[in-house]
């Protein structure tokens, strides 16, 4: 008989590993990586390739310089490659998106300290790097639909900063608009977002009070029913919401606390697109809550049960 | 009644025996029979080598109020009396005889004269009986009370939340009759007025059986708990029966709860009928490694092996063997180790359930945290600990932790966090002990 194993309890563990949560993110963006493809064509396949590989690999090779355990099989480096691309518009030049990915993973994640070390959300981060550094991109872009009819992103008409007419709320709904590559359909964000709840992969705390405060608010301050639901579903703030408002490492670890998160977003989200200079403001929101994340956790820890104050 | 229950993890049930009635029978050759398998300072040892001793015959006397004698569970020779590694790291007495095959019992056995509460507990001392859900406290020491009317309720633990266990189902089944004996007798010395016995639903047999014996009392309600461990840990039973919470360094009946385990209760009944002390063991033995899983009655000190060997053996080579549930079980380095008073299961992993995850960093999910029966935070308590930071580890309360597991269960990046919390609260011990005496040396 050979040797025998003693090793501290727990002699079991749950079948979900780091690698299973990242392969869910996965699978609850698909569908709106294929809607982004679907309506914007194969461009944007390619989009997504480019930010996956080009993310993946510097990881890899960031982990061979410094002679750390290599962590790409935690998947955690295609997760923010997918994200990024989702969040780039279609007539952007491939060798910029290489360097946003780059920069997510490199500057914004491992020099941190890699997975979970992060401040700020590296999709999100690189993507506003992007936005300064290569100025043509993103707002100022007019994505390309199925039907070739070049369109402004509906919230870029809202506020006034580019002309056209407004999709239908529909068509709103399905993503047949403008916008960036994976953030346009309502419906396929929301059956991932379901899905990564079914998964018990994220609460439901930070995406329902994210949205639901920039609706009201919008509401209130738009003071009209139509244009509150052209805010919710234009924009960033499906995606933003559902997946990047949601990321471990960047948001509060309590329920509390990632629905203070998710309350402050939208409050930020709609400040800045009813009164900003910008049409947008999801990014940012996300940004300056991420920097906020310590205190939000501090003002809303839990009490441990049955302690006693000194 | 609380409006929530405490948080946990599921556990996936692996109750494979909770039909098969514990097989009886099994007659070991040598017992080893450690003096330490109670909370408490170890029982002396009484009987020298060479010594001819029977079934119930005392071997080892209580040492102080926190402890429990020891009796043998065979008849034979005493044939050494050594030290034996615990799994706590420390060494003990323990008492190897070798058996005569005919568990002669001892002629001094007669059921103990019990007319009041001391006269109760004073017998209690006598039954080597402690907690047999695991803990192992002696049961006479949680039954003592300054004053009865301290005693609000009783909480009878038949939850069973660890995986694969169920001799407290099949206690709860083949002895219920046992049981309610059990609880009559502390509704009489001890005075109580309402009992609740706590099982989880995964039980319906249990439940339905104990429901029918305790129809007649209308001061016990036997109430369905939902699967979902740690339930049967004492605060949290407690709390999601009553509402109540143990405040910290606090015991149940500072809040005027007694818990005690339906297996303990039976024995209890047991003893007070026939005067035979503790000496058997109900064990249920299974796991991925072992062939026929079932329940069996031991006599206490048997060897694993011979147990594992006697229920059928291994059907592959077994990687890893605990006493207890994979949840909170103690691995044994060999299958010499012998079965003690509180073994309530034996389970033997094959070498692919052995394997320990590797850790990889966390990924800050907070599924810890949200999984922790008691709020705590085990990522922030391994960074106090890495720091060695004693202020902050008490901040976090680390103290509280009751090692249930739910935190390294859940971690997805495979985190020893439940390990690190026991390293943790050692740790805090000796921090506040040194602080303590640094505090006296200023006051001089």
């Amino acid at each position: 008989m050979g040797m025998l194993t003693v090793s501290a309890s727990p002699h079991i563990r749950a079948a979900q590993n780091t690698q299973g949560v990242m392969l869910d993110v996965i699978i609850a963006l698909l569908p709106a990586a294929i809607a982004g493809i679907i309506i914007f064509g194969i461009n944007a396949l390619f989009i997504i390739l480019t930010s996956i590989i080009s993310a993946v690999l510097s990881e890899f090779i960031f982990d061979k310089i410094v002679k750390k355990r290599n962590t790409i099989t935690d998947l955690s480096a295609v997760v923010t490659g997918l994200l990024l691309a989702l969040n780039l518009s279609t007539n952007i030049p491939l060798w910029q998106v290489a360097i946003g990915s780059c920069f997510a993973i490199v500057v914004v994640k491992c020099l941190f300290g890699g997975i979970g070390q992060n401040f700020a959300n590296p999709a999100i981060t690189a993507r506003v790097f992007m936005l300064i550094s290569f100025s043509d991109m993103a707002q100022s872009a007019f994505p390309t639909i199925v039907d070739s009819v070049a369109t402004a992103t509906p919230l870029a008409i809202a506020s006034g900063v580019s002309e056209g007419t407004l999709p239908s709320l529909l068509d709103m709904f399905l993503g047949l608009r403008g916008g960036c590559l994976g953030e346009t359909s309502a419906l396929a964000l929301i059956i991932g977002g379901a899905y990564l709840m079914i998964k018990r992969v994220i609460s439901w705390h930070t995406p329902v009070s994210f949205i639901l405060v920039s609706f009201i608010c919008s509401w209130i301050f738009l003071g009209d029913l139509n244009g509150a639901l052209y805010q919710v579903m234009g924009g960033g703030l499906l995606i933003g919401a559902i997946f990047m408002a949601t990321d471990y490492a960047t948001t509060p670890v309590t329920k509390k606390g990632k629905f203070v998160f998710g309350v402050c977003c939208g409050l930020i989200t709609t400040v800045i697109r009813i009164w900003g200079s910008s049409p947008e403001g999801v990014s940012y929101a996300i940004l300056l809550m991420n920097i906020l994340t310590p205190y939000v956790e501090k003002f809303t820890a839990k009490k441990p049960f049955g302690g006693v104050e000194a | 009644m609380p409006l929530f229950s405490l948080p946990g993890v599921h556990v996936p049930h692996r109750k494979n025996t909770s039909d098969m009635a514990a097989v009886k029978g099994f007659m070991p050759k040598t017992v080893l029979i450690p003096t330490a398998m109670h909370i408490g300072k170890p029982a002396n040892v009484c009987v020298k080598v060479n010594q001819q001793v029977k079934v119930g015959e005392i071997i080892a006397t209580a040492d102080g109020f926190v402890s429990s004698n020891i009796y043998s569970s065979v008849s034979g020779t005493v044939k050494k009396i050594d030290n034996l590694l615990l799994s706590s790291g420390s060494f003990a007495p323990a008492v190897l005889i070798e058996s005569d095959g005919l568990f002669t019992p001892f002629e001094g056995i007669t059921p103990p004269e019990i007319t009041d509460y001391k006269s109760f507990i004073d017998a209690l001392t006598k039954s080597g009986i402690v907690g047999l859900g695991g803990a192992g406290f002696p049961t006479q020491v949680k039954l003592s009370v300054k004053d009865l009317s301290l005693i609000d309720e009783i909480i009878v633990n038949g939850a069973e939340c660890e995986p694969y266990i169920t001799s407290d189902t099949r206690t709860m089944i083949d002895d219920a009759e046992k049981i309610k004996e059990g609880v009559e007798l502390l509704e009489k010395y001890l005075l109580v007025k309402k009992v609740t016995v706590g099982i989880e639903k995964n039980k319906p047999e249990a439940i339905k059986k104990m429901s029918e014996v305790f129809a007649s009392d209308s001061s016990v309600t036997v109430k369905a708990l939902p699967s979902l461990y740690p339930q049967g840990g004492e605060k949290v039973l407690i709390f999601n029966i009553t509402g109540k919470v143990v405040p910290e360094g606090k015991l149940p009946i500072d809040v005027g709860v007694i818990v005690i385990n339906c297996t303990t209760l039976a024995a209890i009944a047991d003893f007070v009928k026939t005067g035979m002390p503790l000496v058997n063991k109900c064990v249920t033995i299974d796991g991925s490694a072992i062939k026929e899983p079932k329940n069996l009655i031991a006599p206490i000190g048997s060897s694993i092996e011979e147990l594992i060997e006697f229920a059928g053996g291994f059907k592959e080579e077994p990687g890893k063997v605990f006493y207890g549930g994979p949840m909170m079980g103690i691995a044994v380095p060999d299958l010499s180790a012998p079965i003690l008073k509180n073994t309530n299961a034996i389970i033997a992993l094959n070498k692919k359930d052995s394997v320990t995850p590797e850790p990889t960093e966390c990924i800050r999910c907070g599924k810890c945290l949200l999984h922790c029966p008691f709020s705590l935070q085990p990522v922030k308590i391994a960074a106090a600990y890495n720091a060695k930071d004693g202020a902050e580890l008490k901040n976090l309360k680390v103290n509280l932790c009751m090692e249930c597991g739910c935190c390294s269960f859940i971690c997805p990046a495979r985190r020893p966090l439940v390990q690190t919390n026991r390293l943790a609260k050692g740790y805090l011990r000796e921090f506040l002990a040194l602080e303590a005496k640094k505090a006296k040396e200023e006051n001089k």
